[in-house]
């Protein structure tokens, strides 16, 4: 494993195998009576983020005691940040008391390689920007291959705010990586120009982009990271691009339909379906602890470098 | 490379240890066997096998990952971590004797990490050692109740043991590193 994990790209075939393995071993930890193991033992773990988050933030938190390390959460609204303080200084400081790994959620993509530079400390970005959010794309793996037993040759489909997804990138490096084919789909505003250069079919048709799917995963519109007027509103989104059970049923009879949260019901996703049969949203978060506690474990060792 | 067990003795070894536990423990009843990955294992299986051609009783079998608890884990920066494996216990250890199963019985810390994993699924009424070979060289205060075969080695020799299961054939070997 390389020292850090930023993206995807730090990842060859092989290691996103390892990676799905070895969370295969850490889920079994979560259903023992005492879900703890003492790996990390006298590690710290800073968790510092820049944005809100509830299921990211917490599904490292668990995952990081139940490996037993030290923990502790900087949120921006409560830290020095607000008094002007820049990233770069806020890592020098965190990086001068020297924890073994730092946990990095920020609004600015590529804030994870400036971490990266500035920090020995190991480095997981846990979403930056509209850049990568790599455990996501595992995690989503991992579930993947669950239901279906490989990922090779499966056909994906992603469809929603392609632009200003990092969801998106990471799991496009993730999933051609491992030989699927991936088809996006959403409103032409969304599409993000050269797309097709990561290996993907584009298609504006989502009933054409989800025929025959084995899987179909969502993404939220980030209305948060819009400037400007990319649609018309949200019900015409809907009735577009909306994931409902009619168009569910064009997808194969197996199809798994997937959300990296926070959802957003009646707009990009119906009801009946996020809580319908052929929905594994929670089972992605439940898989989520599993993957980052494999992650942690696996960063914790040497490096290609050494 | 010498071989120092074959796949008939290594079998007439797991008999007879079969019928050591069964002597040992009158009710058959609270027994469950645990192999410690990898070769541990398959080795737990061949016990249950034997105990049940011995008494017809089916003996409760579990596979027990001890990786994230070695005590050598992190302590080099060098080199990637060690690959991980599921644990799989089936069945509740509370009040039960876990015969603990493991291939080779070298330094005991294999064993250490073992018994810290395994307290962690319950409180077992006990837990007695049983290891296909027993090579000596011991840096923890620990016994086996159960070996195959007692062999003298010196720290510079590897005892190699090989299943069936997993290697395609029943052998033990000795090689100098």
């Amino acid at each position: 494993m390389k020292k850090d994990l930023l993206s995807i790209d730090d990842l060859s075939g092989d290691e996103i195998h390892l990676v799905l393995d070895t969370t295969e071993a850490m889920r079994e930890i979560g259903q023992r009576p005492i879900k703890k193991v003492p790996t990390l033992r006298g590690k710290t773990i800073v968790n510092l983020f820049y944005e809100p988050s509830t299921r990211t933030r917490t599904s490292f938190e668990i995952a990081e005691k139940r490996l037993s390390a030290d923990t502790l959460n900087i949120a921006v609204a409560t830290s020095s940040v607000l008094k002007g303080e820049t990233l770069a200084d806020t890592a020098m400081n965190i990086e001068a008391m020297a924890p073994d790994m730092i946990v990095l959620r920020h609004g600015s993509s590529g804030a994870g390689h400036l971490l990266s530079r500035i920090c020995k400390s190991r480095i997981i970005n846990a979403g930056d920007g509209m850049h990568e959010h790599p455990t996501q794309a595992l995690l989503d793996a991992f579930t993947i291959r669950e239901h279906k037993k490989r990922i090779e040759g499966l056909k994906v489909t992603i469809v929603g705010d392609l632009l200003h997804s990092r969801v998106l990138r990471s799991n496009v490096k993730l999933l051609t990586k491992l030989g699927a084919e991936v088809w996006v789909s959403g409103p032409p505003t969304f599409v993000p120009a050269g797309i097709e250069r990561f290996g993907v079919r584009v298609s504006p048709k989502i009933d054409e982009a989800i025929a025959g799917a084995d899987v179909i995963m969502m993404l939220r519109i980030q209305q948060e990271r819009m400037q400007g007027a990319f649609i018309p509103s949200l019900r015409e989104y809907f009735t577009t691009f909306g994931m409902t059970e009619a168009r569910v049923a064009r997808a194969k009879p197996d199809v798994i339909i997937m959300h990296p949260g926070p959802m957003n019901r009646g707009v990009e996703i119906a009801s009946e379906v996020a809580d319908g049969p052929y929905s594994v949203i929670l089972e992605q978060v439940a898989n989520g602890v599993a993957v980052r506690m494999a992650v942690l474990y696996l960063l914790a060792g040497g490096t290609q470098e050494d | 490379m010498p071989v120092v067990m074959d796949a008939d003795r290594m079998a007439r070894s797991l008999t007879r240890i079969a019928h050591e536990i069964l002597e040992r423990n009158r009710g058959v009843e609270e027994l469950a066997l645990v192999g410690i990955r990898t070769r541990g294992v398959p080795l737990a299986r061949r016990l249950a096998r034997a105990i049940r051609e011995i008494n017809q009783h089916d003996v409760p079998t579990g596979a027990l990952d001890i990786t994230l608890y070695r005590d050598d884990l992190m302590r080099t920066a060098v080199g990637a971590q060690p690959v991980i494996h599921k644990t799989e216990i089936p069945f509740s250890i509370d009040d039960k004797q876990i015969l603990l199963v493991d291939d080779v019985l070298y330094t005991g810390r294999t064993i250490r990490a073992a018994l810290d994993a395994l307290i962690e699924f319950g409180r077992p009424k006990g837990i007695q050692l049983v290891v296909l070979v027993d090579r000596g060289h011991r840096e923890l205060p620990i016994k086996a109740d159960y070996v195959g075969k007692n062999l003298p080695t010196s720290l510079s020799q590897s005892v190699q043991v090989h299943l069936a299961e997993i290697d395609g054939r029943d052998e033990v070997e000795i090689q100098e590193s």
